[in-house]
């Protein structure tokens, strides 16, 4: 009985994205309360590298290759090896990390098993059965959920648990299925991968921008001190729109769910949709002219004042205190 | 072609929400708005029917009476029919009941296209697209920023991190996308007083073929346990002034808190 809680390595290409380590870290954490057994399932065409990545975490992986080794498999085609693999091998509990692509095999799964499904946990308990938190509303109620039967799917929110790697890596065995691509249907015709910004959704520190930065010349401001913080960039939603900073830097509502030590708003009035991305950033600090603005609700520090003025007087300090240090 | 756009109303997140003694949202108190994600479905539906005047739209709901406005919203905008499937039975209804709900009412329309928000407000799960498809064994693609239809396929440009892809599904199919869509139009006077004569249509459980035994609340796989009501936060410091002595408090504050040295 070593797997009946599945926790299923979300994949970028080849590679285990980081926040699957988190994930697989708090579904152990919860089969050790549950008594229940914990194994890695990591799909692919070529699953052999993040299945030992996934190991790390997880006593216990399946490495399943899927069909012939020729590249992009749609998630109709993953989810269908998965629902497979599910009825072969009986899980209880299915873990997967809340990336587009988590939720994708999630809602698939669900549709193809008939079990439930509980999105975007921020933590798991156990009573009989995961207890799974989430956040609503403002993300500032929390409701705890269970399955009514001794079955389910759950999407946990990336970064919500810190990685902690086994003693020793666990044991990998792979497994090949036929190809699931037959009437999946869904074609990859073009692949353009850059230079990706640091990632907000792994970052300790942040400095956000929003409409208060006021143009696209301006917001060097924002990367300024984000460099001088060595933090990632982050972003309300109207610089994003204005095309002053790409979608991927955006957090709030429509984009990234963060989690840093250090959230640093400049220009940000802190409307719902923005808040619900960045409230479990630990210390907050607000720049803004208006005393007023929302974010002064939930921020540790408020500073009132030109960010143009005040943001580049932090930074001038900041570097020369670096410089005197150095 | 036809497009099915899916749109749920959703508690407007400004508005006053709470929960009822017995757990369920309590929906007079939370204002219903659009989900705003299913907006720019509906939105990239009518930018495709501008390319194309062949296409119609049906906007598609689940939810109970409030979920009207949204509706007829969405047919003062350009969307030439409106569903609703509301039933008693259907309070308490978990994510897969919900897709279940939809997946059987598509079943009863025609489509080439359906379209819906990656995910909603309110809930924020983002499973609903992935399961109607797979109930409706048609390809999805999920968290698409562009959309063109070509050939009896639709192409969708999906972001990444570091870039994006396209991926082509051939049609039907199912699409789910995202802000980067841009926001709706408002309704012209002229789209509201011509929306009038189309009434959105509501279907029972019964007319799309299920029962309280096959979806809703009485066969709900999740149930909520209990709720948490927010807890009070300190209020923040302030500083303000001279803008050389507000840097020097901010500074303060980032080596008191060891972020900086």
């Amino acid at each position: 009985m070593s797997g009946e809680i599945w926790i299923i390595g979300d994949l970028d290409e080849e590679r285990l994205r980081p926040s699957s380590a988190g994930v697989a870290t708090l579904a152990r954490q919860v089969a050790d309360v549950g008594g229940l057994g914990v194994e890695g399932i990591v799909l692919g065409a070529r699953p052999a590298g993040a299945a030992a990545e996934l190991a790390a975490y997880v006593p216990h992986v399946l490495s399943v290759s899927i069909g012939p080794d020729d590249g992009y498999l749609s998630p109709t085609a993953l989810a269908r090896a998965l629902a497979d693999l599910v009825h072969e091998r009986g899980p209880r509990y299915v873990v997967v990390a809340a990336t587009p692509g988590g939720k994708e095999l999630a809602g698939a799964l669900s549709a193809s098993t008939g079990w439930g499904v509980l999105g975007n946990a921020v933590d798991i308990g156990w009573d009989d059965g995961p207890i799974v938190h989430t956040l609503v509303f403002r993300d500032d109620t929390r409701v705890r959920s269970a399955f009514t039967s001794g079955h389910g799917i759950v999407t946990v929110q990336p970064n919500i648990t810190s990685p902690i790697a086994l003693d020793a890596p666990g044991l990998v065995e792979t497994l090949a299925v036929a190809d699931a691509r037959t009437g999946a249907r869904v074609r990859r015709l073009e692949l353009v991968r850059g230079d990706a910004p640091p990632s907000v959704e792994s970052a300790r520190v942040i400095v956000a921008g929003g409409a208060g930065v006021g143009s696209a010349e301006a917001w060097t401001v924002v990367e300024q001190l984000a460099e001088a913080l060595h933090g990632a960039v982050g972003s309300s939603r109207p610089p994003v729109d204005r095309h002053w900073v790409p979608y991927s830097q955006q957090v709030g509502q429509t984009g990234k769910t963060v989690r840093p030590d250090l959230y640093v708003a400049l220009g940000i009035s802190g409307e719902v949709q923005h808040r619900v991305g960045m409230r479990m950033a630990r210390t907050v600090v607000s720049v803004n002219s208006d005393p007023a603005a929302p974010i002064g609700g939930f921020a540790d520090l408020v500073a009132v004042g030109d960010l143009h003025e005040i943001v580049p007087a932090i930074i001038e300090r900041i570097r020369r205190a670096e410089g005197g240090a150095a | 072609m036809h497009i099915v756009v899916l749109a749920k109303a959703v508690p407007n997140t400004t508005g006053v929400e709470r929960f009822e003694p017995d757990r369920s949202l309590d929906r007079v108190a939370a204002e219903p708005i659009l989900n705003p994600n299913d907006e720019y479905a509906l939105e990239l539906a009518l930018r495709l029917a501008e390319i194309d005047p062949g296409i119609m739209i049906t906007m598609l709901t689940m939810g109970p009476e409030t979920s009207w406005p949204g509706l007829t919203k969405g047919l003062a905008v350009g969307a030439q029919a409106g569903v609703l499937v509301s039933d008693p039975a259907l309070a308490g209804a978990c994510a897969l009941s919900t897709a279940r709900v939809l997946a059987a009412a598509l079943d009863g329309m025609e489509y080439d296209l359906v379209l819906a928000g990656s995910d909603t407000s309110d809930g924020k799960a983002g499973v609903i697209g992935a399961a109607v498809a797979a109930l409706l064994d048609i390809p999805f693609i999920t968290h698409a920023g562009e959309l063109t239809l070509r050939d009896g396929a639709v192409e969708g440009r999906r972001t990444r991190d570091d870039g994006y892809e396209v991926l082509a599904a051939p049609l039907p199919a199912l699409v789910t996308v995202t802000q980067e869509v841009g926001e709706m139009r408002y309704p012209t006077l002229r789209g509201i007083m011509g929306s009038r004569s189309r009434m959105p249509v509501a279907l029972s459980l019964d007319d799309i073929g299920l029962s309280a035994a096959d979806v809703g609340g009485a066969v709900a796989t999740t149930l909520v346990v209990d709720v948490d009501p927010p807890a009070p936060r300190p209020p923040a410091r302030v500083v303000s002034g001279d803008a050389a002595e507000v840097a020097d408090e901010v500074v303060r504050f980032l080596v008191d808190r060891r972020f900086i040295p």
